[in-house]
């Protein structure tokens, strides 16, 4: 059960930051002043692509919980942040972002940290 | 040039505010969470009881608001920039859990965060935009 819980969790933040990091590239520049934020909530009510990401992380959330109380939690936290290398492999592929050894390597440092922090 | 750096200090600035409103939010809600007098279970009254504490409120107003950051600055960056970089905000959450909620902090947790700043750092150094400078470059 823990790994089903798991690859949703991994599973919804990887959808939900993919599709929050391309529609918003498409939206343009936003802000969160006050006119800003106005804009940016208009922008996602207008956008199918955000709600559904609001979604996926809805529901990484509760599989997230439901993780927690079945597994300890320097299981679960470590284990979640797999997501990091996921969303980065996915970021070049999918998003075509130019993923350099510098960038890679920062990813893999900061999961290593990640890791170690959580235990 | 001018206009990348400007793109670059707006990226910059909803980054610093983003990863002050992320741990300063869990730190409220935790502070209100483990002063609520009834134990969180299934029953989502009680659920609906914590969220009226002031503590629990503000945490998730702020936590409200750093999503809305966090899209604003995907807007801006790359999201294998804003992911590494972001990640700050676990060795905010650590150090704010040490001074205000008195949690033990081990050897080994100190060394993973020296690890996320090294990390955060080598990300940091990179173009926070690879897809947009591409394009406007073409």
């Amino acid at each position: 059960m823990k790994w089903i819980l798991l690859s949703i969790v991994v599973t919804a933040t990887a959808l939900s930051d993919l599709l929050q990091s391309h529609e918003m590239k498409r939206a343009g520049e936003q802000s969160v002043g006050a006119r800003g934020l106005a804009r940016l909530l208009k922008t996602i009510a207008r956008r199918r692509e955000l709600i559904l990401s609001i979604g996926c992380l809805a529901v990484s959330f509760f599989a997230f919980m439901a993780l927690v109380q079945a597994t300890p939690l320097s299981f679960a936290v470590p284990a979640s942040a797999a997501s990091f290398i996921l969303e980065t492999v996915l970021a070049k592929v999918v998003l075509k972002e130019d993923v350099g050894p510098r960038r890679a390597a920062g990813a893999v440092l900061v999961l290593g940290g990640v890791i170690l922090l959580a235990r | 040039m001018t206009a990348i750096r400007g793109m670059r200090f707006r990226t910059y600035s909803l980054l610093a505010l983003f990863v002050f409103l992320r741990p300063l939010g869990n730190l409220s809600m935790a502070w209100g969470t483990k002063h609520f007098p009834q134990v969180l279970s299934l029953n989502p009254v009680v659920y609906l009881r914590a969220m009226a504490d002031p503590f629990v409120a503000l945490g998730i107003g702020m936590l409200i608001l750093s999503l809305l950051t966090r899209l604003a600055l995907l807007s801006l960056a790359d999201l294998s920039f804003v992911l590494p970089v972001t990640a700050i905000g676990y060795v905010l959450a650590t150090l704010f859990g040490k001074v205000f909620l008195h949690e033990a902090v081990s050897a080994q947790q100190w060394m993973g965060s020296v690890l996320i700043f090294l990390g955060t750092g080598l990300v940091g150094s990179t173009s926070q935009n690879t897809t947009q400078i591409a394009e406007e470059l073409q």
